[in-house]
């Protein structure tokens, strides 16, 4: 296996230094470092990070191999930094038994770009009426140890409860997709001005917010963990740092568009910004910012959903909710974030890295750059700003909704298991990953 | 005009003109032969996914009287209804040689949806999608009133000052939507009434008044003109309101309510009624109501939006 030596590269902390990535581990970090027969890659002005990671991805196979597999949607992760991603359970067949948790497991694995991480589904078929084969995925081959029902809330409050006990007895924990479905019949924008104005039927903020509320005293009760998916209203951070300051075990995430983009982007009826939970407003942008950079949203998950091109050109009632948004998270974090001042580069890897592989169980992710760590880097230009485009998409699906968006930064390289799965900002081909 | 999608798009001079070049439309339909050569030679299609007689042949008698052809397409029975896309049903329409098309739709946005994606170059009317806009309802409604208004003078005249209350299901409403942008363009002073489970959350930044109190209504805001929303019972059904009998007591343009309008107050419905819930018979059939007013000025609006759009207008 080549070893590589990285010269000149800036850590979170400020430091720069030289790193040699050899036998499988970050073998030595520091100044002035030199390696007979390493490749030597010039990291000046980039920043190392450690490999980012994913909590919520949607990769799409089975079932849905038109808009992604676990190969496509593990090159948009590495495209995009990443180095482990979280794959979620709604699929077709729902991952639901220990047998499609370890296919999902195996994909990723002959893939070879990223650690997957299947996630396993709360309720059979994500049918919200009976708990799916919960101890079998943990005990599989592919340790299950997240869980969700994303797509759908876990609605029905005993369940919920149960779920919830039940999953602790395996250590794991469970992500819960807030929406209140009563509150959210036939829903298709944030309901406020925007919604008003179009005649889209309104997804109102407490429909998310009665949710997190119930689940974190539900969590409390019952001493498991809980942790929110895609958390979106100024409300819901109210309720989460409420929940965190009593000691309630819960964790939150946001996603990268619900940092950046705001419901009036629907003005034109254009389903690119079709998403759920929808675009939010301003006030509500500022709070989730706030939230992440105080602590209270603990990470940034993507919510990748890839999505053929014709459910996004349809009427909007009729178009897919999702974008594809691995490829464009650093970017959108470094501008949402970085740029405002929000979060240095420390807390980015805080929330892009070492707490979503915390929160995930992800052995082997977001351990901070130091000789024995894993080799998991990502190395960004944080100079570079580009207009997003078509061929920054390494998946197989184009419905992301900054194409045409100026963005900060670029990934120049990607390191998975000390071998480079991007170089130069191109994706490696899978026959020189195996090589 | 190349497209007409919605009212919140149009401006004031806009909005006139379109009214004038009705205003010039009804007048050839007091001629002994109605039909106009304008449009000879063009190819209208009615693009219905979701049934509406009325506008369907309104718009059909508005085209026809411009000497276009006009081809009837309605959703049911058709490939729409196994599931074409809207892109594949457009394209195909103008393949057969499409030069309008005024579309109904079940979905808010469809027409914004249909004219701005490229498919097709054809001009589109939007003759109501979901519960966005109706345009040219609006264009019809705001016709009618400046001609009860201002009769003979009323080209070139807008609503400056005019009162109106619009009454009854604004959420769901189309007619509402496209009204208040207009009728506000045209400068009068709109107020919505309803039960608040039927005003839309986030309207705190609409150019209206939002009341809940039909009778203080009507007292407070002296209106020109009051126009009855039509109210699906079936709203009952989904906590809405608790009964027809509470809506109409509330809501409705009752007897009694309708003896209290001031006397040059006009009672507008877009249509189809139901009599004795929201409206009744005794304030639909007064000299007052402009209803069967508004479906004739219907022809000569749509005959308007038909010409500007297709005929290039003149600027």
């Amino acid at each position: 296996m080549t070893a590589y030596l990285i010269t000149g590269a800036a850590l979170a902390d400020g430091r720069t230094v030289d790193l040699v990535l050899d036998g499988g581990i970050v073998a030595e970090v520091g100044t002035g470092l030199s390696r007979a027969g390493a490749t030597r890659i010039d990291a000046d002005g980039l920043l190392a990070l450690p490999g980012l990671v994913d909590l919520h991805t949607h990769l799409r196979e089975p079932g849905g191999e038109g808009s992604e597999t676990v190969l496509t949607g593990s090159r948009a992760a590495a495209a995009g930094g990443y180095t482990a991603v979280s794959a979620m359970a709604n699929t077709s067949p729902v991952a639901d038994t220990a047998s499609v948790v370890e296919q999902v497991q195996a994909l990723g694995e002959a893939a070879g770009y990223v650690t997957v991480r299947p996630i396993g589904a709360v309720t059979k078929g994500l049918g919200g009426e009976q708990l799916a084969d919960i101890g079998a995925m943990a005990r599989s081959r592919a340790r299950v140890r997240m869980f969700s029902d994303d797509g759908f809330c876990v609605a029905d409050p005993l369940l919920m409860r149960r779920a919830l006990e039940y999953i602790r007895g395996f250590g794991g924990v469970l992500a819960q997709h807030a929406q209140e479905p009563r509150l959210t019949i036939g829903a298709q924008l944030n309901e406020g001005p925007t919604s008003a104005e179009l005649g889209l039927a309104g997804w109102p903020a407490v429909a998310e917010e009665a949710i997190i509320a119930r689940d974190v005293l539900l969590a409390q009760h019952t001493g498991a963990r809980l942790h929110v998916c895609h958390l979106s209203t100024a409300g819901s951070v109210e309720l989460v740092r409420w929940a965190k300051s009593r000691g309630i075990a819960v964790t939150a995430e946001v996603t990268p568009h619900h940092l950046l983009l705001t419901d009036r982007l629907a003005e034109g009826y254009d389903a690119r910004y079709k998403v759920n939970p929808p675009l939010r407003s301003d006030a509500d942008v500022e709070a989730v910012r706030a939230g992440l950079a105080d602590g209270t949203i603990d990470v940034v998950a993507t919510d990748h959903a890839p999505h053929p091109a014709d459910s996004k050109t349809a009427e909007w009632s009729e178009a897919a909710n999702g974008m594809v948004g691995l490829e464009s998270a650093l970017s959108v974090v470094h501008e949402a974030m970085v740029e405002t001042g929000l979060l240095d580069w420390a807390g980015v890897e805080r929330v892009m890295s070492a707490a979503p592989a915390r929160i995930g169980g992800i052995s082997g992710h977001g351990e901070a750059i130091a000789a024995g760590s894993s080799p998991e880097i990502v190395l960004y230009d944080p100079s570079a700003r580009s207009d997003f485009a078509a061929e920054h998409l390494a998946g197989r699906s184009r419905n992301s909704p900054y194409l045409g968006r100026r963005l900060p930064g670029r990934v120049v390289a990607v390191f998975h298991e000390g071998r480079p799965t991007v170089l130069d900002g191109a994706v490696t081909p899978q026959e020189a990953l195996r090589a | 005009m190349k497209h007409l999608l919605s009212t919140r798009d149009l401006d004031r001079d806009t909005a006139v003109r379109i009214l004038d070049t009705a205003e010039d439309m009804a007048a050839t339909q007091q001629r002994e032969v109605k039909k106009l050569p304008t449009l000879r030679g063009k190819t209208v299609v009615n693009l219905f996914l979701e049934d509406s007689t009325r506008t369907r042949i309104s718009f059909e008698a508005a085209a026809k009287r411009l000497s276009a052809d006009v081809i009837n397409f309605a959703a049911k029975g058709s490939s729409v209804s196994k599931g074409e896309s809207l892109q594949d049903t457009a394209q195909t329409l103008e393949a057969i040689g499409a030069d309008g098309i005024v579309l109904r739709h079940w979905a808010s946005g469809g027409p914004a949806v249909l004219a701005r994606s490229g498919w097709i170059a054809s001009s589109v009317v939007n003759a109501g999608d979901g519960t966005h806009e109706h345009p040219t309802q609006a264009l019809l409604d705001a016709f009618t009133l400046r001609r009860r208004l201002h009769g003979e003078a009323s080209r070139g005249r807008d609503l400056d000052g005019v009162s109106v209350l619009i009454v009854g299901d604004i959420l769901h409403s189309r007619v509402a939507r496209s009204n208040v942008w207009l009728l506000t363009t045209l400068g009068a002073r709109v107020t919505l009434v309803g039960p608040p489970t039927l005003l839309p959350h986030g309207i705190a930044d609409w150019p209206v008044t939002a009341l809940h109190d039909l009778d203080a209504a009507i007292a407070d805001t002296d209106p020109d003109a009051v126009m009855m929303l039509r109210v699906q019972r079936e709203r009952m059904n989904e906590a809405f309101f608790p009964s027809a009998r509470e809506y109409s007591a509330g809501w409705g343009l009752t007897v009694a309510r309708f003896a209290a309008l001031p006397e040059r107050t006009v009672v507008m419905h877009p249509g189809p009624m139901n009599r004795g819930f929201e409206i009744s018979s005794a304030a639909a059939d007064s000299p007052r109501s402009t209803v069967l007013e508004q479906v004739a000025n219907g022809v000569s609006v749509r005959m308007a939006a038909l010409y500007l759009t297709l005929a290039g207008g003149a600027e």
